[in-house]
Order: C-alpha cells, then structure tokens, then sequence
C-alpha cells in the first residue's frame, strides 16, 4: 500500500489553510498507519467539530464526523461494541480539552485502547482565532484583544494524571518524529495520547506575529527539545518532546469481557 | 542503507498550494516557488533523497520518486 491508498483523493485539496499544521498530521498519521500494515476496513476514526476534526473526511477508513467535543465519547461506543476495530481519534485542542475536557479525562482513566490525537493550534481556528484552554497566558486572540490570562493546560501533564498509558508529545516541524510516536501509540494497548503541536498561521501566527508557518516551524525547532537531550537539561523553558509515559495496565475492554465472562459462568 | 537516487519529484500543482515549508527546510535548496506559486524543483541534480519535503507537506502535494520505490512497486 502507498500513503495515496488510505486517502480520499477526491476531497482534494484538501479546505485546510495553506500551511496549516493539521495537513502535516494527516500526513504523519497516514504514514505511521502504512508502516504498520494496518487494513483499512480495521480503522475507524471518529472526530468532532473544528479545523481539526475535518481529517475523518479525508482517510479512507471507516469514519465518523460527529459533534463538537465527542469524538472520544462516540470512539468509546464504537471500541466497547467491535473491540476488534483501531480506534484513531484526532482533535483540535478545544475539541479535546474546552468542550470535551471531560470525555478526555475519563476515557483516559478507563484505559480504552485508543489513540487520542491532540492537534494543538493553541486557538479555535475554525471559529476565527478564539482562545482555548491551551493558548496560555499573554497570548492575543479575537476573545482576547488585549492579551490573555488563562493559564493553559500542559496536554502531558493532565493525560498522565488522569490514567492515560502512553502519552508523547512532537511537533509538525519533527514530521519523521510524529510518524514513530504515532506508530507506538497505535501500536500500544491501552488509552494513548499524542499532542502534537500544530501551526495556524491564519489565526494563532498572525494574532501573535508569529510570521508564516515557516517561521512558526522555526520556532517549533528552536523552542522545543528532546526528552533525556542536553539541550533539555540546559534550558528546561523548552518544551518536552518524546514519550512521557508508556506503561502496561489493565484495558477496558478486556476487563468488560472478564466481566461478562463471569456473569454468564463461561457460557457466552 | 544504499544511497537512494532520484527519478523525479512527483508534484501534484493542484494540490499545492505554495506555503513554501518544502523550500524552506529541503536542505540543498532544490525547491521554490513558480511564477503561478506552485513548487518546482528547480535543482533536481542536488536532491539528495531525504524526503523531508514530502514528510513535512501539509497538502501532501510532494513525492520524492528513487529507484528504491521503482524495486518496491
Ligand atoms: C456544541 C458546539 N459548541 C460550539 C461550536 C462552535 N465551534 C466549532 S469548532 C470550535 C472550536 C474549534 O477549535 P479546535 O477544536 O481547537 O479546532 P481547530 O479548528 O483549531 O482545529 C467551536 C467552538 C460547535 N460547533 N458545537
Ligand atoms: S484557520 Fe488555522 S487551523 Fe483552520 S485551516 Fe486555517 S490554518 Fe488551519
Ligand atoms: S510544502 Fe507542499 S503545499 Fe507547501 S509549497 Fe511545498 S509542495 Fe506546495
Ligand atoms: S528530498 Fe530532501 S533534498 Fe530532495 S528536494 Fe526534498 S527536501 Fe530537498
């Protein structure tokens, strides 16, 4: 199979912004699902509302573009009734953290095996550049003419108090990075999260004179750093990139089936 | 790993829409923009096979063809 075989070439081009992060995740994501020799009919990619969640209308896998917020809570249903399926499950940062803040914090102490995909703009770009709960303090957004003061979320942080097994973080600047961390997550067993941090230069880049999205990969480069890196250690302001948390726990589904188990004596 | 070689860069100039990150970062400056802001590789003879271009499109407008893929098909 080529990348072009999981596309829907004829949703192309694609409506997102030229140099928008979201096309290099979609990118990212289709590779790391070729490497891994996944049959497409054993995918399913539920999204909710946003920039971001328009990549379910782009993959050739069983897709499902439902509302805004409950992409996760919509894979759960599907992933509890065909525990056989891979669930993919992308979302912009306001779907993932401000309206469906709650579906993430749960659906990771559950430890469903999924992967959680937060393309983190840092803004609701499909609304027009209003602030979400991971812009961060003294960011301008339309909501926010004169700077913000909402501190942010850290995606890493929270995914990992709430019971999510595998969480990493990349940028779109680090593409063959995004495609490794994606593979792994797909790969483990459990609830996992990716953040990838994702540029907008429409709303976000001009709002915060962050230039083209060029210069926003620039500084995607200079402002980040590898977990374990010297670089890390040297200047701990930068951003963590890598994998935060990989463990092995007890998934849902299969503690469901246990219990079903049980209730019939065997029997089912 | 043996050296890939280039047979050409395969651009799709309806998808592309001249955001210009292939250029930016194809580390020997093979890449830029055409009167209609469409890519083209202007250099192909420098390529050197990395495909961070193509990794990095976010129209997924970019291919780097080798001799490799011809093998793998
Ligand atoms: C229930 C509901 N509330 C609000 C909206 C309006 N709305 C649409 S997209 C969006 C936010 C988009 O931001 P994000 O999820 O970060 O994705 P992006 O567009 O930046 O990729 C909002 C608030 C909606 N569609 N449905
Ligand atoms: S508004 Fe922002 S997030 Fe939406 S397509 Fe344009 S660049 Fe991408
Ligand atoms: S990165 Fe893609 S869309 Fe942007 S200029 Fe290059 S080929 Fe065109
Ligand atoms: S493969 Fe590498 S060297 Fe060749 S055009 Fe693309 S970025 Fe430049």
């Amino acid at each position: 199979m080529s990348v072009k075989d999981y596309l829907r070439e004829r949703y192309f081009p694609h409506m997102w912004c030229p140099g928008c992060g979201h096309g290099t995740v979609l990118n990212s994501l289709l590779r790391a699902v070729e490497a891994l020799g996944l049959n497409k009919n054993d995918i399913v990619m539920t999204s909710g509302i946003g920039c971001s969640a328009r990549i379910s209308g782009y993959v050739d896998f069983h897709s499902l573009h439902t509302i805004h917020g409950r992409a996760l809570a919509f894979a759960t249903g599907v992933k509890f009734s065909k525990p056989e399926l891979k669930l993919l499950v992308p979302m912009g940062d306001g779907d993932a953290l401000a309206i469906g803040g709650n579906h993430f914090i749960h659906a990771a102490r559950r430890n469903i095996d999924m992967t959680a995909i937060v393309m983190n703009n840092r803004i609701y770009g499909m609304t027009g550049g209003q602030f979400s709960p991971l812009s961060g303090l003294d960011k301008k957004a339309t909501t926010a003419p004169y700077l913000t003061i909402d501190n942010n979320f850290d995606v890493v942080e929270l995914a990992r108090a709430a019971g999510a097994s595998f969480v990493a973080r990349t940028t779109t600047y680090h593409a063959l990075e995004a495609v490794d961390l994606l593979k792994r997550a797909i790969d483990h067993k459990g609830f996992s999260v990716v953040e990838i941090l994702s540029q907008c230069p429409t709303h976000f880049g001009r709002k915060n004179k962050e230039g083209d999205a060029t210069n926003m990969l620039e500084l995607y480069k200079a402002n980040t750093a590898k977990l374990g890196s010297k670089a890390l250690k040297e200047n701990p302001s930068l951003i963590a990139r890598g994998i935060f948390v990989d463990e092995t726990r007890p998934e849902y589904c299969e503690a469901y089936e246990e219990i079903i188990q049980r209730a019939t004596g065997g029997k089912r | 790993m043996a050296r890939l070689k280039l047979k050409e860069h395969a651009i799709n100039r309806e998808w592309c829409k001249g955001c210009g990150i292939c250029i930016h970062f194809c580390p020997k400056q093979v890449l830029e923009l055409d009167s209609m802001e469409k890519v083209v590789a202007a250099t192909p003879e420098d390529c050197i096979c990395c495909k961070l271009c193509e990794l990095r499109c976010p129209d997924l407008a970019i291919e780097v063809l080798t001799d490799q893929d011809e093998k793998n098909d």
